[in-house]
């Protein structure tokens, strides 16, 4: 073990000449995973980005600090990105939708109408 | 239970030794930023250095209610021996075997530290053990990960840290470097003593790194390395103090 900084800045009182840096070699990177963060208890988790981690324990350490540092979190899931399954682009078109089907809408229900009848009953009382 | 001026004479070097640690250790685990080994751990290590200084602070603040100067004085104005920090904290970050080893060791002390203060009779510094429980929860499972993953890592990884354990652990046990009033302190139940502390800790890491497969040096045939917590400090020191009150030399009314 040599005491010794990587950082020039650093190490003033050189105490130790035998320094050796260790290489990076080539470009490589981490896999990803995928951060969710659920914000209180019993709502759902959301999709908050994604962290580069050798393994999923470390990913969690990494996703606490990038994305839970300064907001309030309860729960976090950490997903690797390759085991997530997509849908293409190129078949975005599955999820169009004819305007004949408007009755599908969640408008189309007369529920508000009681809703708001059982509400002006209530607090009358 | 009425303190005592020795009972409060402890106190203060209590919070000193903490303070300090705390700061300088802040400090030096702060010169990664922008070194790191990825921008993910760059980007963790710099925040968890950040938080150490962030509770030098709610130390020196108590320590100011005490009768000592304000927190910035207290920090920006000594010579390395007015220090009390351990030389464990001190020295330069090295690589990152020697800088994980040493925030494994030193966050779990600080960790059982601050869980023995939790209850204590000092009721301000109580309160501060409480308030950081889960920010160094997450500094000692961030330190358990990297520690435990580094040992399955391979050849290089595993000897690179195991070597790191064995340099580190006498450094290490001068954490626990008595004060002078440890029987005041445990007598009024201000804290329970570098002793227990010790202990406690030996009980949590020791257990921890076998359990990773390292092998733990012996704490008998270990010279802890002493002196820190009463201003004797390694060569290191004096230059980060340098570097660290540049600013505040030159301006001490600098606002920003």
């Amino acid at each position: 073990m040599i005491i010794k900084s990587l950082d020039p800045r650093i190490d003033r009182a050189a105490l130790d000449d035998e320094s050796k840096v260790g290489e990076l070699s080539g470009n490589e990177h981490f896999q990803t995973y995928e951060v969710f963060q659920q914000v209180k208890r019993g709502t759902h988790h959301q999709h908050v980005g994604n962290v580069h981690a050798p393994n999923a324990e470390m990913a969690m350490l990494f996703a606490k600090e990038q994305y839970c540092r300064r907001g309030a979190a309860v729960n976090l899931w950490v997903v690797k990105t390759a085991d997530v399954f997509v849908t293409e682009y190129q078949d975005a078109d599955i999820f169009e939708t004819t305007e004949d089907k408007l009755y599908r809408d969640p408008n189309s229900y007369k529920v508000m109408d009681r809703i708001n009848a059982f509400k002006a009953r209530t607090s009358k009382v | 239970m009425e303190f005592t001026e020795k009972h409060v004479e402890g106190l203060k070097e209590l919070l000193y030794k903490m303070a300090d640690d705390l700061l300088i250790i802040g400090h030096r685990n702060s010169e990664w930023t922008g070194l790191g080994p990825m921008l993910e751990e760059d980007i963790a290590f710099s925040s968890m250095a950040q938080d150490k200084i962030g509770q030098s602070l709610a130390l020196f603040e108590l320590l100011h209610e005490l009768g000592e100067s304000d927190p910035d004085t207290v920090a920006f104005t000594r010579n390395d021996n007015q220090f009390h920090c351990s030389q464990l904290v001190e020295l330069p970050i090295g690589e990152y075997d020697f800088s994980m080893v040493r925030h494994f060791f030193f966050d779990h002390a600080e960790a059982i530290r601050f869980e023995m203060l939790a209850d204590s009779v000092f009721e301000p510094l109580a309160m501060v053990a409480r308030k950081f429980k889960g920010e160094i929860k997450y500094h000692t499972m961030h330190a358990d990960i990297f520690m435990q993953k580094l040992a399955a890592g391979g050849e290089e990884s595993f000897s690179r840290m195991q070597n790191a354990i064995n340099e580190t652990f006498g450094l290490a046990l001068g954490m626990f470097e008595p004060g002078k009033f440890e029987a005041e302190l445990i007598e009024a139940g201000i804290f329970g003593g570098e002793a227990e502390l010790q202990q406690r800790w030996l009980d949590k890491v020791v257990p921890l790194l076998e359990s990773f497969g390292y092998v733990v040096p012996k704490v008998e045939s270990t010279e802890p390395a002493f002196g820190g917590r009463h201003g004797v400090h390694t060569p290191h020191l004096q230059p980060l103090l340098d570097e660290m009150t540049e600013v505040f030399s030159i301006d001490p009314g600098a606002d920003w």
